[in-house]
């Protein structure tokens, strides 16, 4: 890997280190010092580095460089030592005797414990997934404006929010108790859930961004099946689930960057290697005898990597989503349920089902109506495209649209 | 929208007695299927239980084999459903699989107070 590469690459994967170390060091109302310090900690390599060259060992030249800045930090700002110190967890003006750990278990520990941290209830989750990008994936505020498609002061502000707010109600950053664990890491399981949506479903035209937000989210949800009290059931599901959807990557874009629907996809392309995973941790998710949605998300992703349409595959998929409706409802899983239910009993059937959803301002019911009405009343289905066109917001949506209505 | 009780009573005996596994199975996937179609329509508030066909009966000096002796037709489970109206809250009970066993469902609002 060259300079230009390398450091955009170690941003990426050891930014969140630093800052969730020292965070955990300095106490979360703290965090904006963490952040400094890590990326003070980059701007030195980036000038050290192009006229010394690489060191050898370039990780931990910024691990000793963080340590070396945190410890100057407290060094020579009195008025920290003075007015904050007295206030933060490890307290003591002779900061040798509290040296910055940066070994592998205590920078995993930090992080997972910021993870909860950050997806505390007592911030709305919009800002739950800002704050994770930020410190726990090192994203730059304009990348996380982007997959929002808002901009960089909506972002800044939303995350100055979230900290105050973070600050204010004293959270800590530390593994919950085990009673507790359950009701946390639902919202923890929740902000990755949206993290990988985010990156899946986002109309931001960068791919690049979009495939780092899922695997970001992959990874963080790796860290809680790692450590074994959080590898839980759900956890593995959501995993899971994560598996089989990424594994449609390369196959749901086309060259020129536009959707292919998941019946046009060209299965060669997609990736066997994550299909294999998602079996292995959805095998791993059966213990115990809670069913999350997570676990029903994922049945029915794992039933969309065969792509042969049996009968046996769209019965199963049809159960899983009566179950996953009872669970939670969506308009989403509605509309995919009465599609699967016009495979297992016909389009008739389905066709009736759907008018009872009378999802009126929602361009995909218009759209799967217009499906529905295929062949059986041609006119009918022309007429429900249209309507979905005009409801669909964006170009890609439109262009889906169209192409159906050119097909019939 | 109000909020109904569904009660649905049907002879359970007769109908175990009678049905192969097959049939068993597809009567369950035809409950999945018209439970899954009121929640499709976020009226399912929630599935409520089967009931066991065993029962008590408990009266001040009387405690019976339930559910009751005397006529065949059973409680055999409940839900909660939303609808706008009893008519509404009917036409969802029509389609109910428990009518081709020849049941009946007891549909009741629910007093929210």
């Amino acid at each position: 890997m060259s300079e230009q590469q390398l450091i955009p690459h170690l941003f990426r994967t050891e930014f969140s280190k630093i800052t969730s170390v020292l965070c955990k060091f300095f106490g979360i109302e703290h965090i904006e010092i963490a952040e400094d310090i890590a990326s003070d900690t980059f701007l030195s390599a980036v000038e050290t580095w192009s006229y010394k060259g690489l060191p050898q060992n370039p990780t931990a030249w910024l691990y000793t460089v963080a340590k070396n800045k945190a410890r100057n930090y407290l060094h020579h700002n009195n008025i920290f030592i003075q007015k904050i110190a007295p206030e933060i967890k490890h307290t003591s003006t002779d900061v040798e005797e509290n040296e910055i750990d940066l070994s592998e278990k205590n920078i995993t520990d930090s992080q997972l414990q910021m993870l909860f941290a950050l997806c505390h209830p007592v911030i709305p989750v919009e800002a739950q997934i800002g704050l994770s990008l930020r410190i726990l994936c090192g994203f730059g505020i304009d990348e996380i404006a982007n997959a929002f498609l808002t901009n960089k002061e909506t972002i800044n502000k939303r995350l100055f929010r979230a900290k105050e707010k973070l600050r204010t109600e004293k959270v800590e950053i530390e593994f919950p108790t085990s009673t507790e664990i359950n009701r946390r890491l639902e919202t923890v399981l929740t902000t990755l859930y949206l993290l990988f949506n985010e990156g899946y479903f986002s109309e931001s035209s960068d791919n690049v961004l979009r495939e780092d937000l899922c695997l970001e989210a992959m990874r963080l949800n790796y860290l809680l099946i790692e450590n074994e009290q959080t590898n839980l059931p759900e956890v593995n599901a959501l995993f899971a689930l994560m598996c089989f959807h990424a594994s449609r990557f390369a196959a749901r874009k086309n060259e020129n960057g536009e959707i292919v629907l998941y019946e046009d996809q060209d299965e060669n392309l997609w990736n066997k290697e994550l299909i294999e995973r998602g079996a292995y941790y959805l095998n791993q998710s059966s213990h115990g005898n809670k069913i999350s949605k997570y676990h029903l998300e994922a049945g029915i992703a794992y039933w969309h990597t065969i792509k042969a349409d049996t009968k046996e595959k769209w019965e199963n998929i049809l159960k899983l989503y009566n179950h996953l409706l009872q669970i939670q409802y969506s308009p989403i899983a509605a509309l995919n349920r009465t599609f699967a239910l016009s495979k297992v009993h016909g389009q008739q059937t389905a066709i009736k089902e759907a008018e009872k959803l009378q999802l009126i301002n929602n361009h995909y019911y218009y759209s799967l109506l217009g499906e529905l009405y295929k062949e059986i009343d041609n006119n009918k289905a022309k007429e429900n495209f249209q309507t979905a066109y005009t409801l669909a917001k964006t170009q890609t949506d439109k262009q889906t649209i169209k192409k159906k209505m050119d097909e019939l | 929208m109000k909020e109904f009780l569904f009660l649905y009573r049907t002879d359970y005996d007769q109908m175990q007695q009678q049905a192969t596994p097959e049939q068993m199975q597809a009567s369950l996937q035809r409950w999945m299927d018209w439970l899954g179609s009121i929640a499709a329509q976020n009226r399912l508030i929630d599935k409520g239980r089967r009931l066991e066909n065993s029962g008590r009966v408990v009266k001040k000096d009387l405690v019976t084999n339930g559910p009751y002796a005397e006529i065949k037709e059973s409680i055999g489970g409940y839900s909660f459903v939303k609808a706008e109206s009893y008519d509404d809250a009917v036409e969802i009970a029509k389609g109910c699989p428990i009518h081709s066993a020849g049941g009946s469902v007891e549909v009741r609002e629910m007093n929210l107070m």
